[in-house]
Parts: C-alpha cells; structure tokens; sequence
C-alpha cells in the first residue's frame, strides 16, 4: 500500500512537463525546492527532535553566496556552486557547535538569533549584499551545456536534485547512524549509556541538514534569478517549519507535502489577498491547535480507522 | 573624547529601553519556560500605539501613554494566553509556534493600520531642550529615559523578591508541581506574568518610540536583541537581563558607530563566547 503510494507520488512528479502550461510547470519546481528544505529541517526537527527556527540561514547564504561570486567575481557557475555548498556546509558545521551547546527551547532561540543575524548583515552590509534592493539579473548554469532557461528544462533538473536529496536523505534517517539519530533524540541518556555520543550524531545531522539546505538555496536562487534578505528572513525559516509540522515531522514523506501545501497555499491567497503573512500566522495556530500530528499522520490514521483497523 | 562620551551616553540609554524589552522576556521564559516570540510584536505595537496618540492628542504626555498603552498590550497578552497558551499546556513546541504565528499576524495588522512608512515619535517637549553636564551636550530624553529604566528594575526586583507575589512567582520558576501541591495558583501566575511581561514590552515600545520611530520591522529587529541578551545575561534572571541589556546596548552602539556594516556580526560575538564557556548563561543557574 506504501509503496504503491510512493509510485503514483513518484510517477506523478514525472507528468506536469507534458500536460502543464509554463505556470504550473513553474510552481511544480518551486514546489520541489520548497519540499527539499522541508526535508533538510526535518532531518533536524522531525528525526533529532531539534527544532530550528533559523533554516533559512542555509537557503540564504548558498544563494547569496553564488549570486554575489556568478555576477559580481566572475566565477563560473560550477565553482561557485562547489564554493557555495562547501562554505554553507562549514557554516552549518560551526553554527552547529553554537546551537548544539543548548538544547529545546534554548537550542531554537540560538538558531533563530543567528539567523536573524545574517538577516540584519543581508539589510545593512549593502556595499556587499545591496540591502534592500536585492541581487537582481542573475543567470541560471547550463550543465553540460544544456540551457535550463525554459520552464520545462529546469523542471527536469530540479526533479533529478530533488529525487537525488529525497534517496539520500531517505538513506540517512533508515540507516543505523539514523536509528541512533532517533535513539539520541528519544532517550539521549541511555544512548550515551550504550556508547554513543549523542553530541556528534547531532553535529553531524546539523551539517548534514544545513548541506541540504544549502542545495535548494542553490536552485531557489537559479529559480528566481534574484536574491533578497527576505529569504534569509525568520518567514522564510517559519514557512519552512510550518510545512514540516503541517506535514508531518519525523515522517519520510510528510515535510514534502507540507511544503507544496504551505507553498500553494501562499501562491493562490496571494493572487486574492494582499495578507500573506496575516494569513501564515493563522494557520500556524490552526495547525498547532488542531492539528498537532501533521495532516499526513493524521490522513493515514484516517485511512486506518476508515479500513477497520485499531491504531 | 567628546564622541566616547555622546556615544557612552546613547549605549546607556539603549541598554535601559533594552533592559525593559527583555526583562519581561525572561520573566516569561523563567516562568513558563516559553520563548515568547510575540515579545518583539508587542514591542512594536506599543511604539505605534504611542506614534498615533501622541500626535493626535496634544494634552498627552509620554509617560501617560506609556502607561495606558502597557495596559492595552498587557490586556492583549492576557487574552492570548488564556484563549490559546493555556490549551498547549503540555506542548512546549506548539506553545513557541503560535506566539511565532501571533507575532506574524500582529505585525502584519500594524501594516494595514499604520501603512509601510516610518512615522516618527515626537519627543516630550519638556524634554526637548538639551542638558549641559560637564561641559557636554546630552539630549534629555535619554537621560530620562535610563533613570526610568533602573527605576523600572528596582521595582521588578521589590516585586519578585519582596511582596508575596513574588514569592509565589519565585515557588514556580524553582518547581512548578511543588507550588501547585502546595497551593499556589500556578496557571493564573503564568497569565499575570504574561500579562505582566507584554506590558512592559508596550510600555517599552512607547518609550523607544522616540529613539527609534516606528518601522515595519521593528518588531524583527527587537526581537533578537531581547533573544541575545537572555541567552548572554541568563534565562529566567532579571540581574542577566539587567547587565545583558547594558552590554548589548554599549556593543551595539560603538559597533553601529565604529563600524556601521558589521554592528551585526559584533552583536553576536559576546553570545557565542558566553555559550562556549558558560551555556546557561552569565547569571542563569545551571539546567535552566
């Protein structure tokens, strides 16, 4: 039945390029960048059980960081994505050393001052990142010589990313180092007991999370083309979290569909309404209150009662 | 010598306006162990709040509207804990989540209401002449301003530490399941520090209105300060707020006016140095 599921998800991710005009090939991408940061923070919320309020730090510095090396250095765009992921990666290393000193409550307000941080460098450090107005005309890399410039071309080359990040995270969280994750954030005293150092399997899920974060930075800013401090932004980190709750922490899939839900959701009530954020903080009270869970977890406990099943 | 001396004179005043928008943070955090992301919004609400009364009603002085706008802010607070904190009892996560969510829809209201440009809080004209003080220049309000601040902190600390009040507060911070065995009214403690707490905050946001105007935004800017500041003073420690507050505001002045384009980086520094030697804080006790 799971793996059925999981087909149709998969077959279905493979249609929008054939059937779909240039916007909703467009939102299709965006979907899947959105879905791969949901992924990388739930690596931390969802299977650490640290919660982070400060993920769009990786988004932002990846895209910043290629942005200012494409446009203002002249670096061509497969140094500066090497040069980006390694400095976001090394970034999420040591911001890691930081977070990880506290844990709980303490640990997301640490996460969410050092974003805020790199948001206030974003706004005020114009002679570097232009504040305000942003990095605009930025031009999207042709691997191998292939142009993603078309909607469709770089649909593909997002699904091929996402699929790649979907598998290795996957690989992670089932492996044994991802059941010690598990086993570090459920009961972090026996596992120390066992022999484990729960302070290095959370280090290094940090990194990890942040290196994934990094690469949808990479194709958000390949995406717009255009790079503004707001990605760096405690909404962009919110968003993010939102979707991981909203779909499900701790499950393989769930953050992915969160993120599409969160993301549609911002697209099609911008297109009415001017209230986004308004609107962003009224579901975050109606997820937390009502549903705790997730929809994901709460859809398939749905199915389960529905079929006759006890949970 | 002139520059050390202004600049002194403006951190000590940003540390005092610092000091009223975290200690109610840490107050909060110690006894609810809740990051009240709202904090920054309220803040912001009460600067707008004064921008509007005290430029529509000439009668009103600073301190008046600071005070009537604590009590609004504080009124809000309350209603937002009893209607949706109280519920999330048991769930700490989902607690910080909707003040997050809260904070979000506060900011945007003051959009629709106030619109997107800064609108400047008149300072009191009493205040408005200069003092001379040595031979130097200061501008009165601020001076005022950190005098309310150490008298704001003087009574926060008769509060916890005197009145019975505050013991009960000081019970519940130490061990919440002993106060309620023993009959402290736990849950109707946490609305009156909340209430409390959001207070000051407005009542905060009034007084800084002068200094800092208000701003979309402000509330994004305020809120990692008050952040900084518990996790460098301490969660849960009026004395760490109190010195957090003064450090963060001489760091971030001189850093601000020695080098504009850094002020951030440098604001940060003596966070991580306190985490990396002393994680619970300067005054925080160990475990909070």
């Amino acid at each position: 039945m799971k793996w059925i599921a999981a087909a149709l998800i998969g077959g279905s991710l493979l249609l929008p390029p054939f059937f779909a005009g240039d916007f909703y090939v467009n939102l299709a991408s965006q979907i899947l960048i959105a879905a791969i940061f949901a992924l990388s923070l739930n690596l931390l919320v969802g299977f650490g059980g640290m919660t982070s309020l400060g993920h769009a730090s990786y988004l932002g510095v990846a895209a910043y960081i290629s942005a200012l090396l494409t446009s203002r250095y002249g670096f061509d765009h497969g140094t500066a994505a090497l040069l980006s992921i390694l400095a976001t990666t090394v970034m999420a290393a040591f911001f890691g050393v930081i977070a990880l000193r506290a844990s709980g409550l303490g640990f997301l307000m640490i996460t969410l001052a050092l974003s805020q941080v790199l948001w206030g460098l974003a706004y005020r450090m114009s002679s570097l990142t232009n504040g305000d107005n942003g990095i605009p005309g930025l031009t999207r890399p042709e691997p191998f010589g292939f142009s993603l410039e078309s909607p469709v071309a770089f649909y593909w080359f997002v699904l091929i990313v996402a699929m790649t990040a979907f598998l290795m995270m996957a690989i992670f969280v089932t492996s044994a180092f991802g059941s010690s994750l598990k086993g570090v954030r459920d009961q972090p005293r026996r596992m120390a007991a066992l022999g484990f150092n729960p302070w290095l399997i959370r280090w290094i899920t940090f990194i990890y999370s942040g290196f994934w974060g990094g690469i949808a930075g990479l194709l958000y800013v390949y995406y717009n083309k255009y790079i503004h401090p707001n990605s760096l932004s405690t909404m962009s980190s919110a968003e993010a979290l939102l979707g991981v709750i909203a779909g499900g922490s701790g499950t393989l899939g769930g953050p992915a569909v969160g993120a599409a839900l969160v993301l549609l959701l911002k697209n099609y009530a911008s297109a009415y309404i001017e209230r986004w954020n308004m609107l962003l903080g009224l579901v975050f009270l109606f997820i937390v209150l009502v549903m705790p869970a997730g929809i994901v977890p709460g859809f398939s406990r749905l199915m389960a009662t529905l079929r006759g099943k006890t949970r | 010598m002139q520059f050390w001396i202004i600049q002194g004179l403006n951190s000590l005043s940003l540390g005092g306006l610092l000091f009223l928008l975290s200690s109610g943070f840490s107050l909060i955090f110690g006894l609810m162990r809740l990051a009240n992301l709202t904090h920054g919004a309220f803040f912001m609400l009460g600067t707008y709040l004064a921008a509007t009364t005290l430029r529509s009603f000439d009668g009103l002085n600073i301190w008046t509207t600071a005070i009537g706008a604590g009590f609004v802010v504080a009124a809000l607070g309350g209603l937002f804990e009893r209607l949706v904190l109280t519920r999330l009892k048991a769930n700490p996560l989902g607690q910080v989540l909707v003040t997050l969510g809260m904070s979000f829809i506060i900011s945007d209201a003051c959009l629709v209401i106030w619109g997107g440009d800064s609108i400047p809080v008149p300072t009191p004209q009493n205040l408005q002449a200069p003092t001379r003080l040595f031979g130097f220049v200061f501008p009165t309000y601020r001076l005022v301003l950190v005098g309310v601040a150490v008298l704001v902190a003087v009574a926060l600390y008769l509060l916890i530490e005197r009145t019975r009040l505050g013991a009960m507060i000081r019970a519940g911070v130490d061990d919440r399941q002993m106060a309620r065995a023993v009959g402290i009214p736990v849950s109707r403690l946490f609305t009156i520090v909340f209430c409390l707490g959001a207070g000051i905050a407005g009542a905060a946001g009034v007084l800084g209105g002068p200094i800092l105007s208000a701003y979309p935004g402000l509330d994004a800017d305020m809120l990692p300060l008050a952040l900084i500041i518990v996790i460098l003073g301490g969660i849960g420690s009026l004395l760490g707020a109190f010195v957090g507050s003064f450090v963060i505001g001489f760091i971030y002045t001189f850093g601000t006016a020695l080098f504009p384009e850094l002020a951030y980086i440098i604001l940060f520094l003596p966070m991580i140095v306190v985490i990396a030697f002393r994680p619970q804080g300067l005054f925080g006790r160990v475990g909070a």
